[in-house]
């Protein structure tokens, strides 16, 4: 059967499936690297790819980028954490219950008419310039997406499902068990995922407030000294948290939906 | 999720078989309205044990509310109606949850062990057939076998009254056949009495006992049929001529009621 595979033709495949896709990166990156080395871009507007990377990789040998990639991941999880937490609270409470939904939806909505990044001047009036403020604001940040997917997930659950688990005298805590919650997780996973991009987004503008450890600090730093490279390494890095956090809730989701026909099928 | 229903208290139903008339489920002058839509009005129903009765209605005739209350998924309070507390469900779309393996949706709702609820999952399935699927997932079954497990998921439980809701509809002919011979083999093996609520006049002829017709909330006609199954080919044709009629005649005309009393029909009027 392989043998009617010619050669030139999986060549042609792969090089479709994955060649042609790097060609246009690779390219940008030459002409970028080409135009700092003529000095058509002055290393004060940004530094050339190859200083980046020589750049990373002091940071990394130094130490100096890992100890603040961690003392950013532990802001962005702790704050995620709390923030995850409440939201999924307040989703079962209005998810489960008429007079939860009629106290806590309402404030909800309202709280989600303030764009978390206007609170930023309250939060440092309240809780000063040290690491209270930056988590709080992560963690405030990322209670809404998880609240409005699990909240409607739960909502959501087929009428007809929890009808024919009624017909088998399950209990209310019983039919909560294993047919609401179980059939509202794969909001609540579209609603991490949107969690942890918020947070990633929130941890960099408040990395900005005064800090004196992290990726916020070592940009900040940066542009004093206009190390553009710095910088560049730094956005690598958010980009790479981004990813990252992707990465894991796929895990997850490929783990806990593996009864869905898409993985099932596999 | 609490329909009272006045439910048949264990005693009465162990009692000796002195009145074999004594009813399994009872419903009288049963009206059941939605705002100043009435469903169901004044209709009145009784069902013996091990009877199995299949329900015949057009769309709206309220079969479906029927069954929705003799399954415990409405409130029925300040009715006249008497239903065994031990009952289980199929619906026309099996609704498993498609989260759960498919053992363990036979399962749903046994207490005890998960050692011992295993074993007797794997028991209920191994009477529909379907050993070979005790660990799949809902969603890679084919409709048959879906169906199949709703039915081992009901049966597992051993009910006195058996409510299937349109159970076949959605399925091929060819397995709908198979369907049929599945469900009278566990229900001669069982012997539950059975409502099946079906719009197909020959799957009614070929598995019940006693056929009702239903429409605008009112049971219009009634058929007993005592031939055999198997040997139901000479009763069918007039029988199904007859209930046809009934379900397009003009809707409640009381002269579509009494019928002639046929060789094998015997004729009953609600």
């Amino acid at each position: 059967m392989s043998t009617s595979l010619s050669l030139p033709a999986v060549r042609k495949f792969a090089f479709d499936l994955g060649g042609s896709r790097w060609v246009s990166p690779i390219v940008f990156l030459l002409l970028w690297e080409l135009g700092s080395r003529t000095g058509l871009i002055p290393e004060r507007t940004l530094a050339a790819p190859s200083a980046v990377v020589s750049t990373l990789l002091g940071m990394v040998v130094s130490g100096e980028l890992p100890s603040n990639v961690l003392v950013s991941t532990l802001r962005a999880l702790v704050g995620l954490t709390i923030g995850v937490t409440v939201g999924v609270v307040l989703a079962l409470v209005a998810g489960l219950s008429r007079s939860g939904e009629a106290t806590v939806d309402p404030l909800m909505q309202i709280k989600r008419t303030i764009p978390t990044l206007a609170l930023t001047p309250l939060f440092i009036v309240w809780f000063g310039i040290g690491e209270t403020p930056k988590i709080a604001l992560i963690a405030f940040a990322s209670v809404f997406p998880i609240y409005l997917n699990l909240y409607s997930g739960i909502r959501g659950v087929d009428l007809r499902l929890i009808e024919g688990a009624r017909s088998f005298g399950l209990s209310r805590s019983e039919l909560i068990l294993h047919v609401i919650l179980p059939g509202a997780l794969p909001s609540l996973l579209v609603g991490l995922r949107y969690s942890l991009s918020v947070s990633i987004l929130v941890l960099v503008v408040a990395e900005q407030i005064n800090a004196s450890a992290g990726l916020g600090y070592l940009i900040n730093n940066a542009r004093d000294f206009m190390r553009t490279d710095i910088i560049v390494v730094c956005l690598m890095v958010y980009a790479i948290l981004g990813l990252g956090a992707d990465w894991i809730v796929r895990a997850i989701e490929r783990r806990a939906l593996v009864w869905r026909p898409s993985i099932v099928g596999q | 999720m609490d329909a009272r229903l006045s439910f048949l208290a264990d005693h009465t139903i162990a009692e000796p078989v002195l009145t074999p008339a004594a009813p399994l489920v009872r419903l009288k002058n049963f009206s059941r309205s939605f705002g100043a839509n009435t469903i169901i009005s004044g209709l009145d129903l009784e069902i013996a044990e091990g009877e199995f009765v299949a329900l015949l209605g057009r769309s709206g005739s309220g079969k479906t509310t029927l069954l929705r209350t003799l399954a415990g998924l409405d409130d029925v309070r300040g009715q006249d109606v008497e239903v065994p507390s031990s009952r289980a469900v199929v619906f026309q779309d099996a609704r498993l949850l498609p989260w759960k393996k498919v053992w363990r949706n036979v399962a749903l709702g046994l207490k005890g062990l998960t050692g011992r609820v295993r074993l007797k999952a794997e028991k209920a399935l191994h009477e529909v057939g379907l050993d070979h699927r005790l660990d799949a997932w809902p969603l890679t079954l084919s409709g048959g076998e879906a169906q199949r497990v709703a039915l081992a998921r009901a049966l597992v439980r051993e009910p006195k009254l058996l409510l299937l809701d349109e159970p076949f509809a959605a399925l091929d002919a060819l397995t709908r056949l198979k369907m049929h011979d599945l469900v009278l083999a566990l229900w001669k093996a069982h012997r539950p009495a059975v409502l099946m609520v079906t719009h197909d006049v020959d799957e009614a002829i070929a598995l019940a006992d006693r056929v009702l017709v239903l429409d605008q909330g009112r049971i219009v006609a009634q058929e007993c049929i005592h031939a055999s199954r198997g040997e139901r080919g000479e009763v069918s044709r007039g029988l199904r001529a007859k209930l046809l009629s009934v379900l397009g005649g003009e809707p409640g005309h009381e002269s579509v009621i009494p019928f002639p009393h046929g060789a094998h029909a015997h004729e009953a009027v609600a």
